[in-house]
């Protein structure tokens, strides 16, 4: 089985723990208005490669690794690709490599059979990195374009089954850096239980040249990175 | 007869007390005194001291100095009456009110960061330096050195070919060291404190005793005339002790004598030479045995001891040459590498990691980021991970060191070499090197593909070969005709060095630093490539895509049009990085085929300093789509832009490079954004020495690292009278410099070059 990818960055050291090479999986349904990879939605474009090429390419990088690195799987929306998601992270456990997969699980379902390729899924991926784009359902559909009802629910799910999650919060000034929706979000994390990090993201502007490349006119055109005092406080609320 | 030399043993009993080992007492063998009696440190950081209050006070005057200097357009001073020398002048101090707080003292001249008039590389050029900062050197100097004294420049230009001067004059070859001392000649100043003149000065006189007795050949003429300037050299050392109050004739009996008597034999080497690079060498494990015994003895403190490393730190960060407009468009920053190592692997297996390696990186904590003393750090796997995060902490917050790959430089240079110029290796004491500028390579293929015409002059400088005439680039004719035009070039390179090096030898001796080698060394000649991934992203792109010529009216080729991808250097690409590894062999191996002064091994390199914007100016358009005058990539860097698939494989890239082909060094430098490399300090440091792990274990030899963001430059190039700034470092091609002290445009080059953001 091949997948649909839209890149590699062979240097990626926020994606999860050390340095780990990052494999960007093409398509997304989502629609973000901060999106910095809106050249990742097309769910039909994307090169073609095999689970063992990438993992060939990522182990140039091993030496790199040490202990702590490995892959991270991002996008795009790595959940939509989630078979051929599963036989990479697979035969990496194979090969000894530490998988990560950073989803904003918007595909997410308990129906099957997504359900059970899911689970299989958990059993061969070390750590979910997982957006919470926002906390309402509401504020959540205007900003992507879909309610966050089963993302949520995979949070859920992923405590439930033990498995590491890093949870992770863009800060868009006027968006998602109202106060009451941050500590409804953190009261949310505090009712999981296996949360082993939160990180507070600033947003910033530099994907929205991408937008202006497929032609699209950017959402966020004046909006400012957040500031210092900003970023801080938002942590405070969601991580310490 | 016999000669017999030997330190009195009531002083060596005194000096040497509780020093390990025999044959460093009977000979002159600083690595095996090092060896005997380093003691490696596996700990952290935690016991390091701060500033003392006179290292505050004079660096505080050092800075105010540093700025005076700036305000008036980058040179304080110019000596115009006295011509440099080991005893030209009275003692000078940082600041004459507070000359007592100097634990370490001795200046080139009789104030702090004036300039020495230093003649004998060329008057010229000396005569020039001043001038441009305002000053009339005495013309009663002048004349002498024009017309009773031929200087070192005088004599490479009575003696260039019309074919060298040619080439000179169009830059493929370049920064050849014909006007300045040719530098990269590294005294084992550490003989000084461990053995005392006396005993130095006898061991030479031995060597002049046995030297050519049976076989008066012109050989051991040469170097009977060489040993008698060495044991002058030491000598004078003495006297220039001694106007600072000091006998050094004796071994230094304890760590602060052992850091002075070290400096002066650094001091005699920067007052006597001006060369390119007045490296320090590998002294930090050295000087640690000295302050590890006093601190047993409990006569030292901790505090003590890095007050010590502190105050010849300072020192080191105010040399200073007078240098003329041109230079410094090469060589930007005012930089003279004095490079000094730290950490390394011994022979036997055990780090030589010392705690005077953490006291060296923190001279950066304790006054701040500075481009000199070129602190390198000889980098293995090996090296505990306490020492590794140190320096990767030190990296991350100032931006001024650099790493070399001790796993691929010990093989070669056992584990007492030092750095010589930015990143060559040299045996300490056992070697010396004859510095080798560089060939122009991507000039090279213009004129290949234009029958040796120069773009720029317009002149026939190379062969005249025929021109390529097609359309379109056919990659085995321009393969058969660069190859013949390097060999060309290879064969006028080395016999233009073989010269140079010839009438250096005779007309600009280094007595001072041969004096602190042995007297029968090993000489290693090293050339150098510039222009380098841009040949190599040429040839891909003729092999790869299909490159049409643009000609002028003349028909010269003047620009290429690229129809289609091809793969690029610096992306871990086996098409691209191939055909770098057969340019650089390719080299190499024509290198080889020539005789070399003074039976050198030769070597080459592939380091550009910050010349690569002046020679990218000097050279026309190539067939990888770089523009005419464009700057090239520094050292072995890919070229701007190439990179399209992260630092790592850009790392990997270079580090398919065989060392064993480059042993004078392969450069490489890599900007990380803050934001890029992690989200706390903590991450940063783990991933940064993480990615010095898996660089180095593939045998790469050389990595800068700078830790910053775009916004950071940008804003340093807009605002650069903004106090933060002013000790603002960053590193380049083989050295640090202070940004605000690089031109508008290398600023630009090197924000374009600064690309691993994080998106």
């Amino acid at each position: 089985m091949d997948g649909r990818i839209h890149s590699v960055e062979t240097f990626g050291s926020v994606d999860g723990p050390g340095v780990r090479f990052l494999i960007f999986f093409q398509g997304c349904r989502m629609r973000c208005r901060y999106c910095h990879n809106a050249d990742t939605w097309k769910t039909d474009g994307g090169e073609p490669m095999s689970a063992d090429e990438l993992l060939d390419r990522a182990e140039r990088y091993r030496a790199y690794w040490g202990e702590s690195g490995g892959i991270t799987v991002s996008g795009g929306e790595p959940l939509l690709q989630l078979d051929f998601l599963t036989e990479l992270f697979e035969k990496a456990k194979r090969r000894g490599i530490n998988t990560c997969v950073d989803t904003a699980g918007q595909p997410f379902s308990r129906e099957e059979p997504f359900f059970s390729k899911f689970k299989r899924l958990c059993e061969v991926c070390d750590l979910f990195l997982v957006d919470i784009k926002h906390i309402d359902p509401e504020a959540h559909r205007a900003l992507t374009g879909f309610s966050n009802e089963n993302i949520l629910d995979m949070l859920r799910f992923l405590s439930e089954r033990k498995k590491p999650v890093w949870i992770r919060h863009v800060l868009v000034p006027g968006l998602t850096d109202d106060d009451a929706a941050l500590r409804r979000t953190r009261q949310f994390i505090d009712t999981l239980g296996s949360v082993e990090r939160v990180e507070v993201l600033p947003y910033h502007s530099m994907g929205a040249f991408k937008w202006r490349e497929l032609g699209l006119d950017y959402p966020l055109g004046d909006t400012l990175p957040p500031s210092k005092e900003r970023i801080q406080n938002a942590e405070n609320i969601l991580v310490d | 007869m016999r000669v017999v030399v030997k330190i009195p043993d009531e002083i060596k009993n005194e000096a040497w007390r509780g020093f390990k080992g025999r044959q460093w007492k009977e000979d002159i063998d600083v690595r095996d005194f090092i060896q005997h009696n380093y003691t490696p440190y596996d700990g952290d950081e935690s016991f390091l001291a701060g500033p003392t209050e006179a290292t505050d006070k004079l660096w505080g005057r050092l800075q105010e100095l540093q700025r005076e200097e700036r305000a008036k357009g980058g040179v304080l001073e110019c000596e115009t009456e006295v011509v440099s020398g080991l005893t030209s002048y009275g003692p000078g101090y940082i600041d004459e009110s507070m000359k007592e707080l100097e634990k370490v003292v001795g200046l080139q001249t009789d104030k702090p960061l004036k300039r020495a008039f230093m003649p004998y590389g060329g008057v010229k050029m000396a005569q020039q330096a001043a001038a441009t900062y305002g000053y009339t050197v005495n013309p009663e100097l002048v004349h002498i050195f024009t017309e009773y004294h031929k200087t070192h420049n005088q004599a490479v230009f009575d003696a260039y070919t019309p074919e060298m001067k040619l080439a000179r004059h169009n830059h493929i070859i370049t920064g050849l060291p014909d006007t300045y001392g040719r530098g990269r000649i590294v005294g084992d100043y550490r003989r000084v404190a461990l053995y005392g003149l006396d005993y130095l000065i006898g061991m030479k006189e031995k060597d002049l005793f046995f030297c050519g007795g049976r076989n008066m050949s012109e050989e051991h003429i040469r170097l009977r005339g060489e040993i008698a300037d060495q044991i002058r050299a030491l000598k004078g050392m003495l006297k220039m002790a001694e106007i600072y109050g000091y006998d050094i004739s004796k071994p230094a009996r304890n760590a602060r004598e052992a850091v002075q008597w070290l400096y002066f034999g650094y001091l005699a080497a920067v007052k006597t030479q001006n060369g390119a690079a007045m490296s320090v060498g590998r002294i930090s494990t050295f000087l640690d045995i000295y302050i590890d015994r006093d601190l047993r003895e409990g006569v030292l403190t901790e505090s003590e001891a890095q007050e010590l490393i502190d105050h010849l730190v300072l020192k080191f960060r105010m040399v200073k040459f007078a240098r003329i407009p041109s230079y410094n468009e090469l060589f930007s920053g005012d930089p003279i590498w004095a490079t000094l190592e730290m950490a390394g692997v011994g022979m036997d297996g055990r780090h030589m990691v010392t705690k005077n390696d953490y006291r060296f990186l923190h001279t950066l904590e304790n006054m701040g980021p500075s481009p000199e003393p070129n602190l390198t750090v000889l980098y293995s796997s090996r090296l505990p991970e306490t020492f590794k995060k140190y320096a990767a902490k030190i990296s991350v917050n100032t931006s001024s060191i650099q790493y070399e790959n001790d796993g691929v430089m010990r093989p070669v240079w056992g584990d007492d070499y030092s750095i010589c110029c930015c990143v060559s290796a040299t045996q300490t004491g056992k070697e010396i090197q004859f510095f080798g500028a560089r060939a122009n390579l991507a000039k090279c293929l213009n004129y290949a593909l234009n029958g040796g015409v120069d773009l720029n002059t317009r002149q026939q400088v190379g062969p005249e070969i025929t021109p390529v005439t097609s359309e379109y680039l056919d990659y085995d004719e321009v393969m058969h005709k660069f190859n013949a035009m390097m060999s060309w070039l290879v064969e006028l390179y080395v016999n233009t060095l073989n010269l140079i090096h010839y009438m250096h030898d005779k007309y600009y001796y280094e007595a001072a630093e041969m004096a602190l080698i042995d007297t029968y060394t090993r000489r290693t000649f090293a050339t150098g490539i510039a222009g380098f991934s841009h040949v190599v992203d040429s040839l891909s792109a003729i092999k790869y895509a299909k490159v049409k010529t643009v000609r002028d009216d003349s028909g010269l080729i003047v620009d290429y049009e690229i129809e289609g991808d091809f793969p690029r250097y610096g992306n871990d690409d086996e098409r691209a990085d191939e055909i770098a590894v057969w340019l650089l062999k390719a080299f190499m191996k024509k290198v080889r085929e020539h005789h070399t002064y003074r039976n050198s091994e030769p070597t080459t390199s592939i380091l550009t300093i910050t010349s690569n914007v002046v020679y990218g100016k000097a050279t026309g358009a190539t067939p990888d789509g770089r523009k005419a005058g464009a700057p090239f990539a520094p050292g072995a860097n890919p070229a701007y832009g190439a990179e399209k698939n992260g630092l790592l494989a850009s790392l990997n890239s270079v580090a398919k490079l065989p060392y064993t082909y480059a042993l004078d060094g392969i450069s490489n430098t890599q900007t990380i954004s803050p934001n890029a490399l992690g989200h706390s300090l903590e991450e940063r440091v783990d991933n940064l020495w993480h990615i010095l792990d898996g660089y180095f274990d593939q045998g790469a030899h050389h990595l800068n690292v700078n830790v910053f963001g775009v916004d950071k430059l940008r804003d340093c190039m807009e605002h650069p009278e903004k106090p933060e700034y002013a000790n603002f470092t960053i590193r380049v091609s083989g050295y640090a410099v202070k940004f605000i002290d690089l031109t508008r445009e290398q600023q630009l080059d090197v924000i374009a070059r600064s690309a691993h953001e994080v998106l």
